[in-house]
């Protein structure tokens, strides 16, 4: 075959030459023969690393006959049989750089997808090889596992992608992330064309971003890599982001295996040669090397012990009643969760009469109408249903589209189920497809609840993945995890993670039942540690119910009760409590008759999707349209109630966010000034804009603000960012500076501030480093900057005198005529403008608290750091409370109010976050205020703030809640959140009020 | 409980009562540096030991303990010790914890604060906690830094650099395995018996430089040419061996030199700061003559390693502190003090100044300052300097050793590469 190497010469080597590339999922054997591939083999090895390779190999025999071999092995896998077979190694990315220069001898660069790495290579001045992060998607296994979510193969999803007719910005810096996004797009209706094609982008965007860091990509490219030649759509959307042109366009017949044949010219360099015996003897004899796996106790010790278990377990189960034979009264209960959807049928009597399980298969609408029509026609005329309740992701779309009679939050739905089983249930924690739930109950209501974050979602659909990944079914799998001798310890963070390290017990030789139990523990730790972060048993509870999908494998039941040292009790519909749950509250709640879609109607029910951006605003938010045959339609998409199409009242309702927006967005232009100043609005300008805006104005500045954020922004900047694991906030800085830079203006103006402004709340007023030095960073790392006045002086606000010094030192040298009187009189002014701001922040936030008062609203502090009201990094979250019917106020607003010092135990040493502390306080000190903080992905500082600020309320009583937000936009978790803390607030007002009646 | 012993925020203060039979447990970054520092405790009167234990359950602990989304050494400090006080190597009441607070903006500052809450969560409340500060935190504790113990520290600082500085010279080239590592091991003990037991003497400590010198001198070597690979990062992650999955012997064993830029410097670069902080934001006005005296003298320490190096002419010295900070402006502002800051990109632009334009720069998964001074400047640095070869790898919990090798693996066979050409 042709495998476009140059120069074919005669073979008359008495060598010939071998490359073994091991990757994460597949192992790829090449022998060539001077420039002659004599044989080529492409398997995935199913972890079975060195069976599998010791099997490609000795099937290479007959194209090697009596010679000598000069072998190398490369991948990420084959790096420990490498070492202990004694065979040279040689990393992935230089041996593609090998076989790229020796094909093009002019390439640029070479972009190669693996299956879980990215790499790219620079050729141009001087070599640069860069690989993903620890923390990056992107990949081909992120393909794999999006195809999964979509139920279609990756050939499918590859096909499905071509036919595409727009683009949905998806996360792809971790597979997670990516689901989070794709999730509500499917609950929504979006196409999955679209959602194929949005997929793809996002691999190229990630690898842009996160692995091009603002070197350009031009000149001649080859892709290399599995998924870069079997996906055409790929390909279409890397030549077209790229704009590449055809003959600078390379994709060679060999991309997959590229890695073993630069293995193989490596090979070739290597003094050592061994016999074909010599080969298979050395990779057998680590076939059964021991290894320095740290494993854990077996599951079970012995079949007895799983007898007992399943025996204790069996106890939990609701009767069934025969469908087919009962008369009478029916609840129904849907849960159409993120990734299957579970209806309940229950009698008068609670018993089940008809239950569904099944992966929504992106659609979830569709499966729910089959399964109405199913259930219609097990009814007959003997059963009517009298009432119905839904719960989920998918509550919205299937309440609109059916006519069900009750829409419930989740985490309502899942208590009311478990007190079924266990009335004095008091922790009930439920692992899901794609969420950790997990509340505690004291007193009969719902005392604290914790959710996942969008970054340790490893749940079940993680382990479900996994199986197929590795040729199982998650049935299978969990089978063999339960007499699994030795477990591997695979660590418990994100799946991400867990990936590399199961890829790591692999390298090291792990069994797959071990593996498998290993990842059962992984994802109890991660919820425990992680999500619930307990330390004991007994700070659980002692009446713990588990459920969610997740917990029908016995080996995660299992390793659970294990690792607390407890025994739990797991319904037999562990699966179903969500939809039981909906169903149970339908036959409580129903007065009339139910409004659920009659058998006629429903045989004319239809629904089709279309997707369409908001005109509302600004903020384009991407709608989609569901349109049901009857005429009605569901909006879903939008942030605010402009995108429903519906009047906004003449009094809008105070929003302390919304005020400070509008407040920023409106300080005057001076277009008469000479000289034009751009403030990019991101990080700490959020707050100081007022106060540069006032100094500059003063100084005759025309000061031109860089404006909200939106994803477009973003993306302006995107291509210069260096560290893909800062928090959102910092990386839209770059996308405001390309803006202002477009924007012609004079000059860039964002300063260095070790320190904030000193409030005397704190031990110390630092800003965070982030916030701190940006500048520094941007000014390094955009070549946009070049040529261009970007001003980034050190300077202390905190000291008036020193501000006026260091300002004027800095700009003397920039505008000679600008003076140190001028400097001294502006500072002044900046001064009263700053003043003048937070005085009337201060003032909104209590005409807010007067206006909840008086029409009997609760107030939502919405608490964090000044950048939180920017409606791209902060979702617009405050709009979405307010829908919600909060009133929102920011911590900057109260937290003076606070009539105490909180009492603080760790150092308090950021201005901001003195702000949260005291805001804190003043939620505890003030009955209708709940505190809701938002935290973005990758602030270590968070990791300090939100412990000590769940403290602060919880000792006090009160709830704590925290949203952690990112790129991702799925403000559908962020609404179940806030809806399960309005339902945690009137149970306990309800058992409040009942208390005082009683007493 | 005596309530007179109960700090503010309700945590037990260190009293001169513990002071008698009290050990204090003391974390492990760099073991030698470390060792020596507890001997000088030891010879003021504390009775404190130096935490060696290592494997599985110190991160399993941390995890358990600390919030999973701080950074990785407050996991592995916090879980070392927690460890330790479940080993039953220690009686649980007549201990107390160590912890350093350096007091910056970064969130390390913290640490002792997680290390508190830790101890409350895991059921020890009840143990001390001693701040290791020279900022004046904590001023209730009966733990005090005087002058002569923080000169004494110095020079310990200083014999555990050149220790460290002449084993990466030697190791990868000795012909006898461990010997490098057997001599510097003899020399800490012999330095730590000398430092507990008599005075300390400028010209002492310079005879010693001199024979240790001469000692590595002597070791025999094989001279191959094998690529000088630095290590810059996160303080800790950057020498704990404990943090960075023995980066340095995985770094020997694929046939590598070894270079790490000493502690003093992070020492030096602290109270550099101070000096900075007067410049651009006009603080530390009385301090700051304190603060340049302080400089001078530990820089005049660090010349007389450097002179003795020099004399003996076998090894190549460290660089002058007083030479880096113009270094770092080449690309970044010394206002950037949090974390390792400047130091860190000029660590990184020192190396490739000395030939060692292989770096592994190291920080802890979600590191904040380094966003802005390890990854933030690395387009800057190559530009300048096209042959740096420099490689970030990320520590944590989850990720595994083998990305890192694999990353780190990459970056060699670049290294390799450019000598070849």
């Amino acid at each position: 075959m042709n495998l476009q190497i140059q120069n074919t010469t005669d073979t008359c080597l008495d060598y010939i030459k071998m490359g073994i590339d091991i990757g994460s999922t597949t192992a790829k054997v090449v022998v060539v023969d001077g420039e002659n591939v004599l044989f080529e083999k492409y398997e995935r090895h199913f972890s079975m690393v060195r069976l599998k390779t010791l099997e490609l190999v000795k099937q290479a025999q007959p194209y090697i006959k009596d010679k000598n071999i000069k072998v190398s092995i490369s991948g990420s896998a084959g790096l420990g049989l490498a070492q202990e077979a004694d065979i040279p190694f040689v990393q992935e990315v230089f041996a593609t750089a090998e076989v790229a220069r020796k094909t093009h001898p002019d390439i640029s660069v070479v972009i190669e997808l693996g299956g879980e790495d990215a790499k790219i290579i620079f050729f141009k001045g001087g070599i640069d090889q860069r690989m993903n992060g620890t923390c990056a998607g992107g990949t081909g296994a992120f393909i794999d596992q999006m195809a999964t979510l979509l139920n279609v193969t990756p050939d499918e999803l590859d096909e499905l992608s071509l036919d595409s007719k727009r683009i949905y910005p998806i996360a792809s810096r971790c597979g997670v992330f990516a689901k989070t996004d794709i999730q509500p797009l499917l609950n929504q209706g979006a196409r999955k064309e679209d959602i194929a094609a949005s997929i793809y982008q996002s691999v190229v965007n990630q690898t842009i971003a996160g692995l091009a860091q603002g070197r350009k990509i031009e000149g001649k490219v080859m892709f290399l890599g599995g998924p870069l030649s079997f996906c055409q759509g790929l390909k279409k959307r890397f030549v077209e982001t790229l704009n590449l042109s055809e003959e600078n366009t390379i994709f060679p017949n060999y991309a997959k295996l590229s890695v073993a044949l630069g293995a193989s010219i490596y090979a070739e360099k290597q003094a050592k040669s061994f016999t074909f015996d010599e080969l298979c003897e050395k990779i057998e004899n680590t076939v059964g090397a021991t290894s320095t796996i740290q494993t854990l106790p077996a599951l079970f010790e012995s079949k007895n012990d799983y007898i007992a278990f399943s025996d204790r377990h069996k106890k939990a189960s609701v009767p069934t009643v025969d469908i087919g034979t009962y008369c009478g009264k029916a609840y129904l209960g849907i849960d159409c969760g993120s990734t299957t959807t579970k209806l309940t049928l229950i009698d008068d009597e609670c018993n089940i009469l008809y239950s569904f399980y099944d992966s929504n298969k992106g659609e979830p609408v569709e499966i729910v109408r089959e399964q109405l029509e199913k259930i219609y026609r097990l009814c007959d005329d003997r059963i009517t249903i009298r009432g119905s309740a839904v719960t989920g992701y998918g509550e919205e779309l299937i309440k609109h589209a059916f006519g069900i009679d009750f829409g419930i939050v989740e985490t309502m739905a899942h208590f009311g189920a478990a007190k079924h089983f266990k009335p004095d249930v008091d922790f009930i924690l439920d692992i899901g497809g794609q969420d950790i739930k997990c509340f505690k109950v004291k007193g009969d209501a719902i005392d604290s609840i914790m959710l996942n974050e969008a970054c340790s979602s490893g749940c079940g659909s993680f382990l479900e993945t996994f199986a197929k990944g590795l040729g199982y079914s998650i049935s299978d799998f969990s089978k063999m995890a339960l007499f699994a001798q030795k477990p591997v310890q695979l660590g418990t963070r994100c799946t991400v993670f867990m990936n590399s390290s199961v890829k790591q017990a692999q390298k090291d030789g792990a069994e797959i039942a071990d593996i498998s139990a290993g990842l059962s523990i992984s994802v109890v730790k991660n919820a425990i540690y992680k999500v619930i972060r307990a330390n004991s048993v007994k700070e659980l509870g002692e009446n713990i119910v588990v459920q969610g999908g997740t917990f029908y494998n016995d080996a995660v039941l299992r390793a659970f009760e294990m690792e607390i040292e407890h025994d739990v009790v797991r319904p037999s519909i562990a699966g179903l409590m969500g939809a039981y749950g909906a169903a149970l509250y339908a036959k409580k709640n129903i007065i009339s008759e139910s409004t659920i879609i009659s058998k006629d109607n429903l045989r004319e029910f239809s629904h089709s999707a279309k997707s369409t951006v908001c005109k509302g605003c600004t903020n384009n938010c991407h709608l989609t349209v569901n349109s049901f045959g009857d005429g009605k339609k569901f909006i879903s998409g939008n942030k605010c109630e402009k995108g429903l199409g519906e009047k906004i009242s003449d009094h809008p309702v105070p929003n302390v966010h919304q005020f400070k927006r509008d407040y920023i967005l409106s300080l005057p232009e001076n277009p008469a000034a000479k000289r034009t100043l751009g403030l990019p609005l991101a990080l700490g300008m959020y707050e100081l804009a007022p106060f540069w805006h006032g100094i500059f104005t003063n100084l005759g500045f025309n000061v031109k603000l860089s404006g909200m954020s939106s994803r477009h922004i973003y993306s302006l900047g995107q291509n210069s960012i260096p560290s893909d694991t800062a928090c959102y906030p910092a990386k839209i800085m770059h996308g405001h500076m390309e803006k202002l830079i477009n924007d012609n203006v004079d000059a860039i103006f964002y300063p260095c501030l070790s320190y904030n402004f000193d409030e005397g709340a704190s031990e110390n007023h630092y800003n965070c480093p982030v916030v701190a030095y940006y500048s520094e960073l941007l000014n390094s790392n955009m070549d946009s900057l070049k040529g261009k006045t970007f001003l980034y002086p050190y300077l202390n606000i905190s000291d008036e005198k020193e501000l006026v010094r260091g300002l004027y030192e800095y700009l003397k040298n920039h505008f000679p005529d600008i003076t140190k009187h001028d400097v001294k009189s502006a500072v002044k002014q900046g001064y009263l403008a700053h003043e003048k701001y937070m005085e009337s922040i201060c003032l909104e936030g209590e005409k807010a608290i007067k206006y909840a008062r008086e029409n009997g609203k609760r107030i939502l502090v919405l608490a964090g750091r000044p950048y939180n009201i920017d409606m791209e990094t902060g979702h617009g979250i405050d709009k979405l409370a307010e829908m919600l019917s909060f009133v929102v106020v920011s911590e900057d607003s109260v937290w003076r109010m606070a009539k105490q010092k909180p009492s603080v135990r760790v150092l308090n040493q950021w201005t901001y976050h003195s702000r949260l502390y005291n805001a804190a306080q003043f939620v505890c000190e003030n009955d209708d205020c709940e505190l809701v903080q938002l935290v973005y992905f990758g602030c270590g500082v968070d990791a300090v703030t939100t412990d000590e600020t769940r403290e602060i309320l919880e000792r006090q009583g009160r709830l704590y809640t925290q949203i952690k937000i990112d790129e991702i936009t799925n403000l559908g978790a962020v609404k179940i959140r806030l809806r399960s803390l309005i339902g945690a607030i009137e149970e306990r007002n309800s058992k409040k009020a009942k208390e005082v009646s009683n007493g | 409980m005596d309530n007179e012993n109960i700090r503010c925020d309700g945590y037990r203060v260190f009293t001169e009562e513990m002071k008698k039979d009290y050990t204090i447990l003391v974390p492990t970054m760099l073991p030698r540096h470390f060792k020596l520092l507890v001997g000088i405790l030891n010879s003021y009167g504390y009775n404190a030991t130096l935490l060696d234990n290592m494997g599985p359950n110190v991160i399993t602990e941390g995890l358990k303990y600390v919030h999973n989304d701080t950074c990785y050494p407050a996991q592995l400090v916090i879980g070392q010790m927690i460890d330790a006080l479940e080993s039953g190597k220690y009686d649980k009441n007549k201990v107390a914890l160590m912890i350093t607070q350096t007091g910056g903006g970064c969130r390390a500052s913290n640490y002792i604060h997680l290390l508190r809450k830790a101890l409350v969560k895991a059921g020890y409340g009840y143990v001390p906690v001693i701040s290791l500060n020279f900022s004046g935190l904590e001023k209730e504790s009966a733990f005090k830094i005087t002058f002569p113990m923080l000169h004494r520290f110095a020079y310990a600082i200083c014999y555990g650099d050149l220790l460290m500085e002449l084993v990466n010279q030697t190791k990868p080239f000795e012909i006898n395995k461990g010997d490098s590592e057997n001599l510097a091991d003899m020399w800490t003990e012999r330095l730590t018996q000398e430092m507990t037991k008599s005075r300390i003497s400028a010209l002492g400590v310079k005879k010693n430089y001199k024979l240790i010198i001469e000692d590595f001198a002597k070791i025999p070597k094989k001279i191959v040419p094998k690529p000088r690979v630095g290590i810059v990062g996160e303080i800790f992650v950057k020498y704990s061996p404990l943090g960075n999955n023995n980066l340095e012997d995985f770094l020997v064993s694929e046939g590598a030199e070894v270079v790490v830029p000493g502690l003093l410097d992070f020492c030096l670069f602290v109270i550099y700061n101070s000096i900075i902080d007067r410049k651009l934001y006009g603080y530390n006005k009385k301090s700051v003559i304190i603060y340049k005296l302080i400089l001078k003298l530990f820089c005049s320490m660090q010349k007389d390693i450097i002179n003795a190096m020099k004399k003996q002419g076998s090894f190549i010295p460290p660089c002058e502190f007083i030479k880096i900070p113009p270094l770092a402006q080449e690309v970044i502002g010394l206002g950037v003090k949090m974390g390792e800051g400047w130091l860190l990109t000029a660590e990184m632009i020192e190396l490739i100044h000395t030939g060692a334009h292989n770096i592994v720069c190291t920080q802890p998964f979600g590191c904040l300052p380094n966003h802005i001074a390890g990854k933030g400047m690395m387009k800057p640095i190559k530009e300048k300097y096209p042959e740096a070869n420099i490689v970030a790898i990320d520590y944590d919990s989850g990720a595994t050793k083998i990305n890192q090798e694999n990353r780190i693996k990459l970056m060699l066979s670049t290294a390799k590469c450019f000598e070849r050409n």
